[in-house]
């Protein structure tokens, strides 16, 4: 007997709040993250980058780098050749988009501060950073273009031999699609006899800031080439090695160890990963680079960064006609791996969950000499989510009636599901009903409508505020087919493998490759209910193409439900497998057998036998039915036939001290709808986190560049991140309404929280204003935008592009204390 | 974040810290509690060939009663100023400011002397130490001298102690049962102050016999803000003295634009922030 046979019929392990198997390594840092990795005669790097945002090189004297001590060689572009590779566009989203050609070092010309022109390698990261501020770059500055509002003139040109600073035009019409009506008559039509609100919202530039810099190591003295990358994406590094580098795949192995967090970061191909791949094949020899903080900020991809035109047309009694978007954003120099199809993915969602009849998308991309932008934690979605629930807010402004009472007249019914939108998806499922009611009575939505009107009336110095979001989102990347149909340069199915040990435990192999998302647990929740075994019993490998051989990595909250579903396969398969093995064994007729509670059984009878005694049977092979392979291991491949939806009801009340500009969370509550649950615990942590990232982006987070094209916010004292002590306890819940497109009914959560709490908190805090003449706070909300909107009629202004001055060398160093002249390099 | 290599000692007494000094001059730099160093020299910004360590030096370490002042060593921990009864019985101002600065972290390695010595004009504690007419006591080949407040604070991240000296300590008048609030504004918790206000106060029957106010990153030094003080002294502790004088919190304020305000914006959260001030040192 084992401890299987033990088990209760009822699955136990899905639903259940099992602390993640994975956290005691993670928090104690007991694990092997890619910059603990040491091998033998292992060298390292340091970047020299530009400090210039665009300008010629004209010429790289590395002669007393070189001669540093530890000091093995200094590389410029010259000295690699095509074997270096490039860095990839995977999605070009049109046909003609204009896409330069991105070295992963600058060969004349540096399109961004922070541009990697030269490499050292030394025998240590210290004697490698101290050669690298002995490379002497000789620049010819070029003029240089920071904003998308002066880009998109193309009077200052970030690649000037491009002849323009548009990459790509991509648009979207309900009427040429067949969806929906015509947009420009909807809008017309509401100007003579409706409503129009007219609205231009700025997505600040964000800055991943994953806990863990990037780092990455390569060895290649083995038959196949190693590469440990703090990376979410080891699959699609390997092709892009394979792909640019000539190296066959085969002969290249990538891992990705632990990896400390990543938020869409860590979804690229980078220049350094290139440049270390390079270096170890051209020395022989194990490489490492590990980024500083600084580095990460300055050129790791950057998020979000668009300006979004839109127009709302609507009945006078608040019933909408149509919604134009029209959209800049912001590549940066480079159009990155997914670059932009970032903003493309925002385009099936700026309609959200309303029943608009007619809808355009115009998204314009465009080149600036600023770190090129990516994906960032809901990447496109939370964007178009904070357009439209913004502008909900100012049309029940504009008809006067409460803001939920104008998404319920507006947003698809729980009856009418499945429902096709004008963006041409069908959402499976979904209750905005159930979930608005269930966030009003959590959050004392009345009473707190009362308090708001009372301190109108005292004139309170300190307003109170409500914002509502009632997102959905699409996500589960994605149908193939789908992806194909947008230009998507790969597929978006996952493969699971289910094996079995001869002592009868299972290791489930999955191309998901987590970076903190608690995989190991949730994973192994599904297949201990799946297969019958203990929880303790099951091993998640991941992260590594010897291993999981196939996989499309995670992102885009899709490990669950694409790869949970591969899993989910895979594990029936082997069920399959063990059925005639079981009958046999059991001498049994294979039409009598039943798997119940975590054994095959003999209908009727209590003989049975559970997976693990039936993989020892198979291991020694001695009495298997004739023909039968000595295996019960087994993969699936699963692609989605649709995204998938999870929505939710954000309420917000935010209070505003009118006298500073000051805002401040007095309570947040949400009601998720994200299907089945495998793991509350593991969900409950995805939405505080998530809460907060989005938060930030209300309040906080911001990454300025000044006129020059210098990364001001350069740093954490400068790009406000928040801790624990900015933030309040969040009361959420939850929903469900199963999703009909995958067999356990889940829908993704790893995005939900940032999309939905941005336009939230902002409302709340518009709501809160608005008595006083105010419509539109820019983000962030800093007390000074807030005070400015209150006081001089706009929606806050520019930020300063100027750092604080603690650590300016021109100043901070040149005191009496602190004597020695300030600037080394 | 791997600073430039450098040499370190670590006197353990003040005599051996200057002798060090007066050796490396230039070349040096003294680390106290490395707070605002550190990333300095991680960051690259500087790459001094010597680091003084002044950690190992017991005598500059806690607070000690000097009958009408107390005199704080300039080695003593932020967490140490924060919790100490002396500071707290008779400079209540400077524990308030202490106990706001940066995180628990930063407190318990960041020290007083070297917080006020670095002279940032957005630290907590330039602006409480000035307003309660601190003087510092700085040490140096000829012996000590001492040098007040307004002579201290020369300009951003500028101070009075020259090549050769060391900041030994910190001596505050007793300012025994005067209230004190330290009204700090920020963004996130850890941040340096877009602008904070020292207020502490003497009130007997009614009427503010002792005011004094200390305004942080609204110029290139702590400020002192004599004209609140004046405003206030004298007169009944009402609501409407404190809001008048208050407003008066920005004459001759010269505060910084960067990205979290500009100047503009700065003089007006002054008086707002002065107003609270005063009104929380009165206990309201």
């Amino acid at each position: 007997m084992t401890a299987v046979d033990a088990r209760p019929e009822q699955a136990t392990e899905i639903g259940r709040d099992r602390r993640r198997k994975e956290d005691a390594r993670l928090i104690t840092g007991r694990t092997r993250w890619t910059d603990n990795i040491n091998l033998p005669g292992m060298l390292h790097l340091a970047m020299v980058r530009s400090p210039f945002a665009h300008a010629r090189i004209t010429g790289i004297d590395t002669s007393a780098a070189e001669e540093s001590e530890g000091v093995v060689t200094v590389l410029a572009a010259k000295d690699f050749d095509e074997s270096l590779g490039v860095c990839i566009n995977a999605w070009p989203i049109t046909p003609d988009q204009k896409t330069p050609a991105h070295p992963p070092v600058a060969v004349d010309r540096v399109t961004f501060a922070g541009e990697i022109v030269a490499v050292v390698a030394a025998r240590s990261a210290a004697a490698a950073r101290d050669a690298a501020e002995m490379v002497e770059v000789d620049y010819e500055e070029l003029p240089a273009v920071v904003s998308l509002e002066e880009a998109v003139k193309d009077e200052v040109l970030a690649h000037p031999d491009l002849g323009t600073n548009k990459s790509a035009l991509w648009v979207f019409d309900s009427a040429q699609a067949g969806t929906g009506g015509n947009v420009d008559e909807a809008i017309a039509s509401a100007k003579s006899d409706g409503i129009v609100i007219e609205r231009t919202y700025r997505q600040q530039r964000l800055i991943p800031a994953f806990m863990e810099p990037r780092s990455v190591v390569c060895d290649p003295t083995g038959e196949q080439i190693t590469v440990w990358s703090a990376t979410q994406i080891p699959h699609i590094l390997r092709f892009a090695f394979a792909a640019t580098t000539g190296v066959p795949e085969s002969k290249i192995r990538v891992i990705a160890p632990d990896v400390g967090g990543g938020f869409g970061g860590k979804l690229q191909q980078t220049p350094e990963e290139m440049i270390v791949f390079a270096i170890a094949r051209r020395l022989g020899k194990p490489v490492k680079y590990t980024e500083t903080r600084s580095e990460s900020l300055l050129a790791a991809h950057h998020g979000r960064d668009q300006i979004q035109k839109l127009t709302l047309s609507a009945t006078r009694d608040g019933q909408v006609t149509g919604l134009k978007v029209e959209l800049d954003a912001n590549l940066g120099a480079y159009v990155a791996i997914v670059g932009g199809g970032v903003p493309v993915l925002g385009a099936f969602m700026f309609n959200a969950i309303y029943k608009f009849p007619a809808y355009q998308f115009n998204c314009q991309t465009v080149f600036t000499n600023t770190t090129w932008t990516d994906a960032y934690r809901g990447a496109g979605r939370p964007e178009a989510t904070y357009a439209i629930e913004r502008l909900m807010d100012e049309l029940a402004a504009e008809v006067g009636v409460d803001p939920l009472e104008i998404r319920e007249k507006n947003w698809i019914t729980h009856e009418e599901f499945p429902f096709t939108t004008i963006a041409g998806l069908t959402y499976d499922s979904g209750n905005y009903e159930a979930a608005t009611a269930n966030a009003k009575e959590m959050f004392g939505y009345d009473e707190l409508r009362a308090e708001q009107q009372q301190r109108r009336a005292d004139n309170d110095p300190v307003q109170l505020g409500i914002g509502i979001s009632t997102f959905t989102e699409m996500c589960g990347l994605a149908p193939s087919r789908v992806l194909g149909s947008l230009d998507y340069g790969a597929g978006g199915w996952e493969h699971a493998q289910v094996r079995l040990t001869p002592t009868g435990k299972v290791e489930v192999i999955t191309g998901a490759s987590a970076h903190g998302q608690g995989h190991e647990t949730a994973f192994s929740q599904i297949v201990a209910d799946r297969l019958g075994v203990a929880f303790e019993d099951v091993e998640v490998l991941h992260g590594d193409t010897q291993i999981a051989a196939k996989g499309y990595d995670t992102y885009g909250s899709r490990s669950l439900v694409v790869g949970g579903e591969a899993l989910v396969r895979a594990a029936d398969k082997v069920l399959e497998k063990a059925k005639p093995i079981a009958a046999h064994l059991l001498e049994a007729s294979v039409d009598d057998m039943e798997f119940t509670g975590g054994r095959w059984t003999v209908r009727g009878t209590d003989q049975g036998m559970s997976i693990g005694e039936l993989s020892t049977a198979v291991f020694a092979a001695h009495n298997l039915p004739d023909g039968v392979e000595a295996n019960l291991d087994s993969e699936a491949t699963f692609d989605p036939e649709n995204f998938n939806f999870p929505h939710g009801t954000h309420l917000c009340a935010m209070e505003v001290d009118t006298e500073t500009g000051q805002v401040k969370m007095r309570k947040y509550v949400c009601c998720d709808d994200i299907g089945n649950i495998i793991n509350p615990l593991i969900v409950a942590g995805q939405v505080h986190g998530g809460l907060v990232q989005g938060i930030a982006q209300a309040l906080w987070e911001d990454a300025v560049y000044d006129d020059a094209g210098t990364l001001v916010s350069g740093s954490f004292v400068d790009y406000l991140l928040p801790t624990a002590a900015d933030t309040i306890s969040f009361d959420i819940d939850h929903t469900t309404s199963p999703a009909t497109t995958n067999t356990l009914g889940t829908k993704g959560v790893g995005e939900a929280g940032t999309i939905a709490s941005t336009p939230a908190v902002v409302n709340a805090i518009v709501d809160a204003l608005r008595p006083l003449g105010v419509h539109d706070v820019t983000m962030p909300c800093t007390p000074e935008r807030v005070w400015r909107a209150i006081n001089e009629g706009s929606a806050g202004g520019e930020t300063t592009g100027a750092a604080a001055a603690h650590f300016d060398p021109s100043t901070g160093m040149s005191g009496n204390v602190d004597r020695t002249e300030g600037d080394v390099q | 974040m791997i600073p430039a290599s450098f040499d370190y000692v670590a006197p353990t007494t003040v005599e051996e810290a200057l002798a060090a000094l007066a050796q490396y001059g230039d070349e040096a730099k003294i680390i106290a509690g490395g707070q605002s160093l550190l990333p300095v020299l991680r960051m690259r910004l500087n790459a001094p060939e010597w680091v003084i360590d002044l950690g190992r030096i017991d005598s500059l370490k806690g607070v000690r009663d000097e009958g009408d002042s107390i005199l704080v060593g300039a080695m003593t921990r932020h967490c140490d100023v924060a919790t100490d009864p002396l500071v707290a019985e008779h400079a209540a101002l400077v524990a308030r400011a202490t106990a706001t600065v940066a995180d628990e972290q930063v407190r318990h390695r960041g020290t007083f002397g070297g917080a006020l010595a670095h002279a940032d004009p957005a630290g907590d504690l330039g602006a409480p130490a000035l307003a309660l007419d601190a003087e510092f006591v700085i040490a140096g080949p000829a012996g000590e001298r001492v040098v007040p407040g307004a002579e201290f604070f020369q300009g951003l991240f500028e101070t009075a102690v020259s090549e050769d000296e060391l900041l030994i300590g910190v001596r505050i008048p007793k300012h025994t049962g005067w209230t004190a609030h330290y009204e700090k504004f920020v963004r996130v918790a850890h941040q340096w102050p877009i602008c904070a206000v020292g207020a502490t106060l003497k009130v007997s029957g009614g009427v503010i016999e002792g005011a004094a106010i200390g305004l942080t990153n609204m110029g290139s030094t702590p400020l002192r803000a004599a004209g609140v003080e004046q405003a206030l002294v004298g007169q009944h502790a009402t609501e409407e003295v404190v809001r008048s004088a208050a407003a008066l919190a920005a004459d001759g304020a010269d505060p910084p634009s960067d990205l979290n305000g500009d100047a503009d914006y700065r003089r007006h959260l002054v008086t707002v922030l002065t107003r609270r001030a005063i009104t929380k040192a009165l206990g309201g």
